[in-house]
């Protein structure tokens, strides 16, 4: 057996990256976005693990607890203004809302 | 001294009863209503003559005016003298709640509470059908409250409280129906004339109090009788003209005399009580009351019997051909006042109030009797629907024509003794040219007794005109209202023995009684040589017993003259038609005399000379004076000159503000704000067009620029 190491993390996490930034770009419906961008950020608390555990102290771990709270606390604003935009408007295709322009 | 003591109280049971009545009255039964109201009458009266029993002891004849001051009601304190007198030095303006009784003030405190009860007994069987029966009895009881505070107050501001007060009383029961257009009319108009006169009353109490310094009357009469003040002085000349114009309103003499007949819109006992006993004499009193200052003021005494006189024959002649009984009777109390102030402006202050005291019952008592039948015709007034009575109502008739008797001035019943004494002090004023007052009285005196006859016959003997559905219910009064016309009756015939002449072998108590009250003034007229005004019991020549006895042979005469003219007239008034004797109805005076009548009957068209001069509501030709045409000239005026300079004021600032639009507008929005706006917008349009709208895209472009970077910095 291989023994895992932290480049095989690294590689793991710079594809569920990729896999997310795909989704952010690419996907209308603004729920998959959502999803995609937590992607990104566990690709990140991935990584920080690997480094925590690398160098073997706990501050990446730390910093990772943290980053996991910001992403539900991002998730639950961003599904506020989702639900609140659906009432206005009757779509949540990211590309049918261009409001933010001029 | 016990009753004397608390000589305050007496106006304080009326006040609890209206209280009562106005706070509560809504809800009480109508016997607990008489209780109260006619309770607290009793009281007073009974107080009354009590307190005036304590003060013949307290005086012991001498006329020593007794004064309680309870506070100082008005002022500055005695430490702080604040007004400067005309001598330069200072004084202190005191109006005190302060109460005096004197024999002046006795007899008014006795007639009043007296014939008050009375009239209050009465109105529990007057008023026992008509609505508002608290108000009417509260407004009552009020009455009496100012009309006693009115007669014991010591000084000029507690008696203007009074004087206010029943003017209110009186503008509150005369609008008792108010419901009746005529009868609110009738309320404000006598409130307004009543403010002309109240006006010179105000005026003259200050002009005296700044001339001598106090508002009391003991000092203003002990300053007036000190002989220090000249005869004729203009100040006190100007204060008593003012005083008498305020007598003037409230005992509706020439000119402001308008308001009293249509007074007569209240219920009957108001028209007794206020309107012909006691409110109307006020302005006597507050003569008699200011006597010392009178007397110092010949021209203001001219005056006053002048302006007596004619007013006695003026509404006499008015009286004779009026067809509302209560009209009648109203001109006649107008005509009345004119002999007592006849008698006060000839310097017989003593007869005036005898005669006041007199009127008072049987006036009264007339008023009660014309109540009693207006209320057996269920309401009818024209003397034209009346005739025949005098079997249907025995009370009322007998007690009527006692009081007729009176007013007419036939011995012995108690109008004779006082007129008589009247005519008497007029002939025997010092002066000549009072004889002509004496004919103008002796004049009013016939006439008196016409149209006093005329509405006795009219209303008792002539035939039967009443229409049929009053017919129907035609009955004698109640016990409660024949009752005070009785103890009425028996004061008319009763009360003028009281002063029972020294000529006739009597010994004029009452003159004597007041003679104290205005003593000083015959003796300031003997020393001038002005006037020998004395009591009568003082003339001692046989030649002027002689001419008195003559004065009263000849008022007789005139009285028996006018109730045989009456007679001849109307004995036999509408026999013709008893359905229709309203149309066929002719006065005798009119057949014969149709301009005289045309006049008489319109009340010398007084009324509609003060619509065109006074309130406005005629046009002279095309010009409108009075009330309603200052109204006009200053609505003019307000209109063109007061709005025209605002308009104007206006039209410029208008200007003004659309040249200082003009400029923000276009100079600082546009220029200032608006252009530099323009211009940024058109310098960013080119960076505006990067920005499309779509979220990804801005993504896109930045994992793109991220990748860019990437890739530059490995490969580099």
């Amino acid at each position: 057996m291989v023994p895992i190491t932290t480049f095989h993390y690294l590689v793991v996490a710079a594809a569920l990256f990729v896999l997310g930034v795909i989704g952010v770009l690419t996907r209308r419906n603004v729920v998959i976005v959502l999803m995609s961008i937590e992607l990104i950020l566990n690709a990140v608390n991935l990584n920080l693990v690997a480094f925590s555990r690398m160098w073997g102290n706990l501050h990446g771990q730390l910093f990772a607890i943290f980053v996991t709270v910001d992403a539900a606390a991002e998730a639950a604003v961003g599904l506020g203004i989702l639900i609140a935009f659906f009432r206005n408007k009757e779509t949540i295709n990211v590309d049918e809302i261009d409001l933010l322009k001029w | 001294m016990l009753f004397l003591n608390d000589i305050w109280l007496i106006p304080l049971f009326p006040a609890f009863g209206a209280v009562v009545m106005l706070f509560f009255g809504r809800r009480l039964q109508k016997t607990t209503i008489d209780a109260v109201c006619v309770g607290v009458v009793v009281l007073a009266f009974l107080f009354a003559c009590f307190t005036v029993v304590d003060y013949t002891h307290f005086s012991h004849g001498s006329g020593r005016p007794f004064e309680k001051v309870l506070y100082t009601w008005l002022g500055s304190g005695d430490g702080h003298p604040n007004f400067v007198k005309r001598d330069g030095t200072l004084a202190s303006f005191n109006a005190d709640a302060g109460f005096l009784l004197d024999p002046l003030s006795s007899i008014w405190l006795l007639f009043v509470t007296g014939v008050g009860l009375l009239i209050h007994i009465y109105s529990t069987g007057y008023m026992a059908h008509e609505g508002g029966y608290y108000r009417f009895f509260g407004y009552m009881n009020l009455f009496m409250f100012s009309m006693l505070i009115l007669i014991l107050a010591n000084n000029y501001m507690l008696l203007f409280v009074g004087w206010e007060g029943v003017g209110l009383c009186s503008y509150l029961l005369i609008g008792f129906y108010f419901h009746r257009h005529s009868a609110s009319t009738a309320a404000n108009k006598a409130f307004i004339v009543n403010r002309a006169g109240d006006a010179g009353f105000i005026l003259g109490a200050l002009t005296l109090s700044w001339y001598l310094g106090s508002f009391r009357f003991t000092d203003i009469n002990t300053l007036a009788r000190s002989g220090h003040l000249a005869i004729g002085d203009p100040v006190l000349t100007a204060a008593a003209l003012l005083l008498f114009v305020g007598a003037c309103g409230k005992s509706a003499q020439l000119p402001l005399h308008v308001w009293l007949p249509d007074a007569m819109e209240g219920p009957t006992p108001v028209s007794a009580l206020i309107h012909a006993a006691t409110m109307v004499t006020a302005g006597v009193y507050m003569v008699a009351r200011s006597n010392a200052v009178f007397v110092l003021a010949p021209t203001a005494m001219k005056t006053v019997a002048i302006i007596g006189a004619l007013t006695a024959v003026f509404a006499a002649s008015i009286g004779l051909v009026q067809n509302d009984i209560k009209r009648v009777l109203a001109y006649s109390t107008i005509s009345q006042l004119g002999y007592m102030f006849l008698a006060l402006g000839v310097g017989a202050f003593a007869a005036s109030v005898f005669h006041v005291f007199t009127h008072a019952f049987f006036k009264a008592l007339l008023f009660l009797g014309s109540g009693s039948v207006i209320h057996a015709l269920s309401g009818e007034q024209d003397l034209r629907n009346m005739g025949g009575l005098h079997r249907r109502l025995p009370t009322t008739h007998w007690t009527m024509l006692v009081a007729t008797f009176a007013i007419a001035g036939i011995f012995p019943f108690a109008g004779f003794f006082s007129k008589d004494e009247i005519l008497w002090q007029t002939w025997a004023s010092e002066s000549d040219a009072y004889h002509i007052l004496w004919f103008v009285g002796y004049g009013t005196a016939m006439m008196t007794a016409f149209y006093m006859f005329r509405l006795m016959y009219l209303t008792f003997y002539s035939p039967a005109r009443i229409s049929p559905e009053a017919q129907r219910h035609v009955h004698e009064s109640p016990k409660s209202m024949t009752m005070p016309l009785v103890i009425l009756a028996i004061c008319s015939i009763g009360a003028g023995w009281l002063s029972w002449p020294h000529s006739l072998g009597g010994s004029a108590y009452l003159v004597k009684f007041l003679e104290p009250t205005f003593a000083r003034e015959a003796a300031v007229f003997q020393e001038e040589g002005k006037s020998a005004q004395l009591a009568a019991g003082e003339k001692e020549s046989a030649h002027t017993d002689k001419t008195e006895y003559v004065l009263m042979f000849l008022s007789l005469a005139a009285a028996g003259v006018g109730w045989g003219m009456a007679r001849r007239s109307y004995m036999n008034a509408g026999m013709n038609d008893g359905a229709n004797a309203e149309r066929n109805y002719v006065e005798p005076i009119a057949a014969k005399a149709p301009p005289l009548y045309t006049v008489l009957y319109n009340k010398w068209f007084v009324d509609e000379a003060y619509d065109y001069v006074f309130t406005g509501r005629q046009k002279i030709r095309k010009l409108r004076l009075g009330a309603l045409g200052a109204g006009e000239a200053a609505s003019w005026f307000d209109a063109r000159i007061i709005d025209g300079a605002v308009n104007n004021v206006g039209w410029v600032t208008r200007a003004v503000a659309t040249l200082s639009k003009w400029w923000d507008k276009w100079i600082i929005d546009g220029l200032g704000v608006n252009a530099p706006a323009i211009l940024a917008r058109l310098i960013s349009y080119p960076a505006r067009l990067f920005e499309w709208g779509l979220v990804q895209w801005y993504a896109l472009v930045m994992v793109a620029g991220l990748l860019g970077f990437g890739v530059y910095y490995v490969w580099k």
